[in-house]
């Protein structure tokens, strides 16, 4: 599941619960997810031939 | 007249001893510092009073009939409401835990009251230790008292007010990313997190039990050794012994850690460097190749550990919580496990650096906050040219030391223009707690 894929899903699933005001904290959740996403730490199961520039569109 | 916000534990026991004080006077002291102050500082969620003067009285009787328990005894102690105290309500400064009352002492509080520890009260802080500031509780905020419109910090944020204030003098907090060290640096106390296992958290409520540690704050490095070291069963510790300052091996992280500071932080850090450096401190460069994640990986590591603990309470108490602790901890419910292992990995990279850092080095030295304590009800601060989030300013400097489980100690060094204080930050490496300690005493005795 990409950023935005969990993102739209986590916002819309917060709005079904009465939660609409978590949507500017899930936001900021977002961006740190895409930062751990893109570090150069990450496992790739291509045995780290992937770019960090692709990883971090994923 | 008890001078009790300048009186050390060191000093309260020498002058017991010499039957110069008695444990009794000391509690009614701190007892009236409480009427007169409390009110307008909020440190307290409640106060022991009759218990602690029947402690004290048997804390005297027991010298009287020589049997002493150590450097602790008599000495009166506030307690984070975090830790259960037996026959009292641990609250977390949350209306979810309205019903609780401990049956047991917390294994370290157990330790402190058989060190002869007298428990003068149960002091507010940020609501469960999600915070940083001290502003969302069920009792209200706790006030700084250097300025009581600034925050003092938190989570331990009454716990640094009690001390200050002369209400106490130690107090026992706990540290997830920064919550004893970041109320010492606002409130210009001694805030030490030991090695991580160290100090039993059995007994506390938890935040995260992989980042959560429990520890001392007070008004020397030697009362924080003090209390250390009856935090974990000793009672009766060795003196702690100062390392020669000349030859000491000091590595500072400039890169993320020095960039965004507060140009009067700034400058208290690089005159305490310059005075470290004239008495022989050989400081130089190191860095932290990953410091630029550091944020990220401990924010998926706290809310997914803290949404895990109160999912149930989330779900049939919801309104008890105030409404941005439980929107927090509503966030972790979303966080991916994919993401949290991630976080796992990146958390073990940190360590790797942080030892790294510190080969060749006697300890690390940094700031504790990069800014002074912020005013109540902030979300953000002018630091230099940029507004910052207040929440990212709070932790930026102390949670990479709950990642990595070093132990990390915050000494004050210095004021601002406004009085405000400031803090240095020293960090030694895994279970050589002591000679960080060590190294601490030296220094605060340089810069002191």
């Amino acid at each position: 599941m990409t950023v935005d894929q969990w993102l739209q899903a986590a916002i819309a699933d917060a709005e079904r619960r009465g939660l609409p005001e978590l949507k500017p904290i899930l936001e900021t959740l977002a961006r740190a997810t895409r930062a751990l996403r893109a570090a150069d730490f990450n496992d790739d199961a291509s045995d780290g031939r992937r770019s960090a520039a692709v990883r971090s569109r994923s | 007249m008890i001078a009790v916000p300048t009186l050390t534990i060191e000093e309260f026991g020498r002058r017991l001893r010499a039957r110069e004080i008695t444990a009794e006077q000391i509690i009614e002291e701190c007892l009236r510092r409480i009427d007169v102050d409390n009110p307008r500082l909020n440190a307290f969620i409640l106060v022991l009073a009759d218990q602690a003067r029947r402690q004290a009285r048997e804390a005297d009787r027991e010298l009287s009939a020589g049997r002493d328990r150590g450097a602790l005894h008599g000495v009166p102690i506030s307690i984070k409401d975090l830790l259960d105290v037996r026959g009292t309500p641990t609250t977390a400064a949350s209306r979810v835990r309205e019903a609780h009352e401990a049956e047991r002492d917390a294994t370290a509080i157990a330790h402190l009251r058989q060190a002869g520890a007298i428990f003068i009260g149960k002091t507010n802080l940020h609501e469960f230790a999600f915070g940083t500031t001290n502003e969302d509780s069920a009792f209200g905020p706790a006030r700084n008292p250097h300025d009581p419109a600034r925050s003092p910090g938190g989570s331990s944020g009454g716990s640094a007010v009690s001390l200050v204030a002369g209400m106490a003098l130690a107090t026992i907090g706990t540290d997830t990313g920064g919550s004893i060290r970041i109320p010492a640096a606002a409130c210009g106390a001694v805030g030490f997190k030991p090695t991580y296992g160290e100090v039993s958290t059995d007994g506390v409520v938890p935040l995260s039990r992989a980042l959560d540690h429990v520890g001392p704050l007070a008004r020397s490095v030697t009362d924080a050794w003090i209390v250390y070291r009856a935090l974990l069963g000793d009672p009766a510790p060795p003196p702690l012994a100062a390392v020669p300052l000349r030859g000491l091996r000091v590595g500072v992280p400039r890169a993320y850690f020095c960039e965004v500071l507060d140009d009067e932080v700034r400058a208290r850090f690089e005159e305490t460097l310059d005075a470290l450096r004239a008495a022989g401190v050989s400081v130089d460069e190191t860095e932290i190749p990953h410091a630029k994640h550091i944020a990220p990986i401990y924010l998926h590591i706290v809310l997914a550990d803290a949404a895990a603990y109160h999912a149930t309470t989330l779900e049939s108490m919801p309104e008890r919580y105030t409404a941005p602790v439980r929107l927090r901890l509503e966030m972790g419910r979303y966080v991916l496990a994919e993401d949290y292992v991630r976080a796992q990995n990146g958390r073990e990279q940190l360590r790797r650096e942080v030892n790294a850092a510190l080969a060749g080095h006697d300890a690390l030295m940094l700031p504790t906050l990069p800014i002074p304590a912020p005013p109540l009800g902030a979300d953000s601060v002018k630091v230099g040219p940029t507004e910052e989030p207040v929440r990212n300013m709070m932790l930026r400097l102390t949670q990479l030391f709950n990642l990595t489980g070093h132990p990390a100690i915050a000494i004050p060094c210095g004021r601002t223009s406004d009085g405000l204080p400031c803090s240095l930050q020293l960090v030694g490496a895994h279970r050589q707690t002591e000679a960080l300690l060590r190294a601490a005493l030296a220094c605060e005795a340089q810069i002191g």
